[in-house]
């Protein structure tokens, strides 16, 4: 575990400059033996929101807090609509059959892009060319001139995702679908017809995409099992016969060992389950299952936490490929970092298929689309965001404003898990005084493996300026990495 | 003989007692506004419609039609004008569009789109304004005052209310509620009443109606303000 007393350490700050969605620094703290007792992931981001839409009307939710993020945009859409529903008394059982199937539409062309951009745009150079390969291979556009199939296909699944997205909310991102108790537009027979055209060859690329996986993690096994691993508890949500779920459903918490402490939890009683710790030296908070408390109480979320969560995947293809990754492990769960990756794929080979299903469903085309009860003057709503378990919380006056609002986004879940990732990575490769390029490189990965906002702010075409200090126990420098955008290292 | 006047070349008649601004829109001829509404009296505060009559700027909507007038209306150096009049009214407010249930509907993001704002220009105010929802149908939204007096003139000509009015001045300068409360509750305002639906931004809006309008459905998504006259 992370040591939480920080007398006799020595620091090391490595310190990303730019920062778009996000910005990371990682404070690395040895003691006198040189080795890593303490991680810091700083991140700030999110911290305005929750305070600046106090005052503002509920029926503005959906389309402000999109604005948190330009990737998973739709997902803050939805999950604060699934909010505001409450406020007009309408909770998930109450919507229309065809608003919600639009709405699980738009969450799967959301989860499909984001999950076609981190792997394609982000991971896959890693993966393809090595973790240690040349800065300037380590980008999508090194991945078009080698791979120029690949990354074509990353670049239209990316793109048929943000189809979908514009299809419903008018935009590919930052559009506008969701109002209290429903949809804004049924969807047209056109516009159906045309999200036809390429999904089957959407679900073709998908599992040609998890077996390029699938073949990365076995051709270097070792590599991919132990990898900045750690053993936690897990998060997300399921379906009431624990299938896989993205849109709506109870919340399944799994220890380490695979037993349930808690299945089919309503999530409007989040805060009864979850505690959130505050560090000072983090903007950043850290959750916790309350009854575990905060030194093990921790756990992940995102792709890993559902595909070993769930016992199915409504999806045959999916349902294959995931009977297959839990046999790897050999164990109930699979705890390898590097198998974000794996799981990442299984869910977009997912996403495909539901939105094959959805788009051959007849009610799709319905028009009932809003629907009210009575007001109530609080709304939870919780979604499996790409990233991972996303919780939107609000409490309106009489007035229609909001006057209290607690988001736990998914980087925040993960936020001690990608610490002791860190950790572990870094006790492996830095033994010493000297900080080198490799270990910057490593610890890049493993954070990226969780797919933080702040991975792809800073990791964008492969650049992630940093700044590396390594510190003494008295404060005094003793040694200076730093990385440029264009991956010049110098002292 | 009928009565004319040119605007940027282009002979317009006009009717006696006509202004600059009504000879133009019966014309079909768009003179850039945010605070005329054929609907009301001319009020000439925005100076939007500034135009040049005879080597001379004047206000469009307050300015009388006389025979043989040489306006010019469309000129680079009139926009630019215009233009920086667009970014003060915006930095002078708290204009955030992209979370903002007026966007697409909105006569100041439209004619902002119309005279190329493409930045603020100046430094924004960020001056903290008063939402008032203590009505149960009706909102008002200080922060997107643009101080036009549209809802004044609607609430005193139309409704016969005088529910609204400007007070104070420079930076200090903001809308009043003329009620026990100062607040719009028990001012006797009704959503029906037509200083309802009058406001050309955000400010003033019917409760619980934001986003019910799908992108591409909006009155500004498929033409800019300057091709719609109708409803101007």
């Amino acid at each position: 575990m992370n040591d939480t007393s920080t007398n006799g350490l020595k620091r090391v700050v490595i310190d990303p400059v730019t920062r778009v969605e996000g910005h990371g620094k990682v404070t690395l703290l040895m003691d006198e033996a040189n080795q890593i007792k303490q991680v810091r992931l700083h991140i700030v981001e999110f911290r305005g929101f929750e305070k600046f839409i106090e005052g503002r009307p509920y029926w503005e939710l959906p389309v402000l807090v999109q604005r948190l993020c330009g990737i998973c945009p739709v997902s803050h859409h939805l999950a604060a609509g699934k909010a505001i529903d409450q406020f007009v008394g309408v909770d998930p059982e109450d919507l229309t059959p065809t608003a919600t199937k639009l709405r699980r539409l738009l969450h799967f062309g959301q989860v499909l892009q984001s999950h076609a951009l981190h792997f394609f745009h982000l991971a896959s150079p890693d993966l393809l060319f090595g973790f240690d390969s040349d800065i300037s291979m380590r980008n999508v556009v090194a991945l078009l001139d080698t791979y120029p199939e690949l990354a074509l296909h990353g670049v239209k699944m990316r793109k048929y995702g943000q189809e979908v997205i514009k299809t419903i909310t008018g935009k590919r991102v930052h559009g506008s679908a969701v109002v209290p108790g429903g949809m804004n537009r049924p969807m047209l027979k056109a516009e159906r017809d045309y999200l036809l055209e390429d999904i089957d060859t959407m679900i073709v690329w998908a599992e040609d995409a998890l077996k390029l996986v699938i073949s990365l993690h076995n051709a270097n096994l070792p590599y991919h099992d132990q990898f900045a691993t750690i053993r936690s508890n897990y998060m997300s949500l399921t379906q009431p016969d624990g299938a896989l779920e993205l849109y709506h459903g109870g919340l399944r918490f799994r220890r380490d060992d695979g037993s349930t402490l808690h299945d089919h939890f309503d999530y409007r009683n989040y805060d009864k389950l979850i505690h959130e710790e505050v560090k000072s030296w983090s903007y950043m908070k850290f959750p916790y299952l309350q009854e575990l408390g905060p030194e093990t109480g921790w756990y992940r979320v995102g792709p890993l936490a559902r595909v070993n969560n769930c016992d199915s995947i409504s999806t045959p293809k999916a349902e294959a490929a995931r009977v297959l990754f839990k046999a790897h492990s050999g164990e109930a769960m699979v705890h390898s970092t590097l198998a974000f990756h794996w799981a990442r794929m299984i869910e977009t080979l997912h996403c495909a298929e539901s939105i094959k299903e959805l788009l051959h469903d007849p009610e799709l085309l319905g028009e009932d689309l809003v629907t009210q009860g009575e007001r109530r003057f609080e709304g939870i709503g919780v979604i499996e965001a790409p990233r991972g378990t996303l919780f939107h919380h609000y409490q309106i006056d009489e007035n229609d404003i909001v006057t209290k609002a607690n988001l736990i986004v998914s980087t925040t879940s993960n936020n001690q898990a990608m610490n002791e990732s860190v950790r572990q990575v870094a006790n492996s490769y830095l033994n010493g005084r000297e900080l080198t390029e490799p270990m910057l490189n490593q610890i890049e990965v493993a954070i990226r493996a969780y797919d933080p906002c702040l991975s792809c702010a800073t990791h964008a075409l492969g650049k992630m300026p940093m700044q590396v200090e390594l510190l003494d126990v008295d404060g005094q420098l003793v040694d200076q990495l730093n990385k440029r955008s264009d991956g010049v290292i110098y002292r | 003989m009928e009565q004319h006047i040119t605007i940027d070349g282009v002979i317009v008649p006009f009717k006696p007692g006509e202004t600059i601004m009504q000879a133009a829109s019966a014309a079909n001829i768009y003179i850039p506004h945010l605070c005329h509404h054929p609907e009301f009296k001319p009020h000439g505060s925005c100076k939007l419609c500034t135009v040049n009559v005879n080597g001379r700027n004047c206000s469009a909507c307050t300015f009388p039609a006389e025979f043989g007038q040489q306006v010019l209306n469309q000129t680079d150096e009139l926009n630019k004008l215009r233009l920086r009049i667009i970014q003060m009214l915006f930095v002078e407010g708290n204009h955030l569009c992209p979370a903002c249930e007026k966007s697409g509907n909105c006569k100041l993001q439209a004619t902002a789109y119309q005279l190329g704002m493409l930045d603020s220009h100046f430094p924004h105010f960020y001056k903290a304004h008063e939402v008032d929802s203590s009505h149960p149908d009706l909102m008002l939204d200080r922060n997107r005052c643009i101080f036009c007096t549209l809802c004044v003139r609607a609430s005193r000509d139309v409704d016969g209310k005088e529910i609204f009015e400007i007070s104070g001045r420079g930076i200090n300068k903001h809308l009043v509620v003329n009620s026990p409360s100062g607040k719009l509750h028990d001012s006797g305002m009704e959503m029906d009443d037509r200083a309802a639906d009058i406001c050309p931004t955000g400010a003033l809006l019917v409760k619980r109606q934001g986003f019910s309008v799908p992108i591409g459905k909006r009155t500004f998504d498929n033409h800019e303000i300057s091709e719609d006259l109708d409803e101007q």
